[in-house]
């Protein structure tokens, strides 16, 4: 069953250089996403991928194309397609607790029930010793934990994910990816992941999509195999890591990291 | 422990103490009876903030001078919501800005002889100058600050179902306010600076005509005493706000620093 369909998509920017030539930025990139399966988009900086993320958020408009989102056409941002983002983005005035029932408030819902929710959704991430504190008291692996809770907690078709682990330290980034491996375990999910990271596709990945460079098109799409935690050092890893390594420097740049 | 860190605590003060002990030498044994009377010793001054106390006249004064800055404060509020308006719709901005660009550098005491034979000498007046003062601090502080809104957060609402309404409610409004309290404070500052000019000339209570009504009757300890009370007061009212913002935004490092 498809959560996502990315059909035909081209982004186009007005003369963002100094020249006044317009960027294109994406361009006929389509897209299917199967429901609970977890997607990486996998590209150099500047491919498009955060574009595409945006797109399929709702934060910008396709200049041509569509996509669809449970069959429902994408024109604005929704709670359907809740979003985690690299900064984390938690508002500061707000409790753990309050940050993870914001958009369940905007739901409107009887408090006990978004009690029920945040409770729920704060021990899946390991925090419910911490729903009181402010994010300004937590360490940045914590803060991103508030942020993944928060954007489950309002049950999205499909969660987005903008680079999520970039910002946290290597000892740190592997433990939050092994965390979202067990909290998509316990609560399947539809996700659609950037990253730059070929290890952290690998890791969390059902299918990867590379993409090529400006323009931003689909290069290729690969399945990994089950199980999703393939052991590093595995045949099949070294295989599949080989294979989009090899399709990557491709694209000429070393700023992907191996 | 706890004692000697409060002793520690009147460390800063020594110098102050320093400056009032040889004003209070000089007055009393080196200036002459004339020149006596212009700089009064501090103990005159406390003499004359007691007797000015103790008639009650102060009291009422001071009232009247925080009423008055009070009341002007309630309406220069409208900037918030102006401001909040502002800076989240660009036309608007567009249109306001040049009007407020050309009225803001014109200080508030530019405005007292426009205002005296608008309003006469009185309340409305003095509430006029002060709002003057307290308006423009506050409406380029909140523009300011809803401009500064991390965009992520308003994505982030966005994303998890928030309407228009609510961003601006929940997240333009929470995220701009340590800034907009900046303003708040910075506005009663100037407010309260306006509002002494103002009742220098146009008021018939207040600590601006206390001290200048003093000056007419030579009574220099009186118009002393008046200014320390202005200094005091606008020391309080800036404490006050920078303290109840601590506790109550805890979270604003900006006003934590």
């Amino acid at each position: 069953m498809l959560a996502l369909k990315v059909e035909k998509v081209k982004k186009i920017y007005p003369s963002l250089n100094s020249k006044g030539q317009e960027v294109l930025a994406l361009d006929d990139v389509s897209l299917e996403v199967n429901k609970n399966e977890f997607y990486s988009i996998l590209g150099h900086s500047g491919c498009g991928k955060t574009t595409l993320l945006n797109l399929i958020a709702g934060f910008e408009v396709p200049t041509a194309g569509y996509i669809e989102c449970a069959g429902q056409r994408v024109d604005a941002p929704g709670a359907d397609r809740a979003m985690v983002f690299q900064d984390y983005a938690l508002f500061p005035w707000l409790t753990v607790y309050e940050n993870i029932a914001f958009g369940l408030k905007i739901k409107r819902m009887a408090s006990a029930e978004i009690k029920k929710i945040v409770d729920h959704f704060a021990s899946l991430v390991g925090l419910s010793q911490f729903v009181e504190h402010y994010p300004h008291q937590l360490s940045g692996g914590m803060r991103q934990r508030v942020s993944i809770a928060r954007a489950l907690a309002v049950d999205p078709t499909v969660l987005l994910m903008d680079e999520p682990f970039a910002a946290l330290d290597a000892q740190n980034r592997s433990m939050m990816q092994s965390e979202m491996i067990r909290i998509l375990d316990e609560e399947s999910k539809t996700v659609v992941l950037v990253t730059h990271s070929i290890e952290e596709a690998i890791n969390l990945s059902d299918v990867i999509v590379v993409m090529t460079r400006r323009p931003g098109r689909v290069k290729s799409v690969i399945r990994v195999p089950k199980p999703r935690k393939m052991i590093e050092d595995s045949p099949d890893y070294l295989v599949i890591r080989k294979q989009i390594r090899d399709l990557i420097s491709g694209e000429h740049d070393d700023s992907v990291t191996m | 422990m706890n004692y000697l860190r409060s002793l520690l605590q009147f460390r800063r003060l020594v110098l102050l103490v320093i400056l009032l002990s040889a004003w209070e030498f000089a007055s009393r044994y080196i200036l002459d009876k004339t020149q006596a009377t212009l700089l009064p010793p501090p103990s005159g001054v406390l003499n004359g903030a007691m007797e000015l106390s103790a008639s009650g006249e102060l009291w009422k004064h001071v009232r009247d001078s925080l009423r008055r800055e009070f009341i002007a404060f309630c309406y220069a509020s409208v900037a918030i919501p102006l401001g909040i308006t502002m800076g989240c719709f660009k036309w608007l901005n567009e249109q306001v800005d040049p009007i407020i660009e050309i009225l803001r550098p014109i200080p508030p005491i530019a405005w007292i002889p426009l205002s005296i034979l608008w309003f006469g000498v009185g309340n409305v007046q003095n509430q006029f100058i002060i709002f003057l003062g307290i308006f423009f601090p506050i409406l380029l502080n909140t523009i300011d600050a809803v401009k500064n809104v991390e965009p992520s957060l308003i994505r982030a609402a966005r994303c998890l179902g928030a309407g228009n309404w609510s961003v601006i409610t929940r997240v333009i409004l929470r995220a701009a306010l340590p800034q907009i309290t900046t303003g708040i404070r910075i506005g009663l500052g100037v407010g309260w600076m306006a509002l002494v000019a103002a009742e220098l000339v146009g008021a018939n209570s207040g600590l601006g005509f206390l001290i200048n009504d003093a000056r007419t009757v030579l009574r220099t300890d009186f118009i002393l005493t008046g200014m320390l009370a202005i200094g005091l007061i606008g020391l309080c009212l800036d404490r006050i706000i920078r303290y109840s913002a601590k506790t109550m935004m805890p979270w604003a490092r900006s006003l934590n620093s």
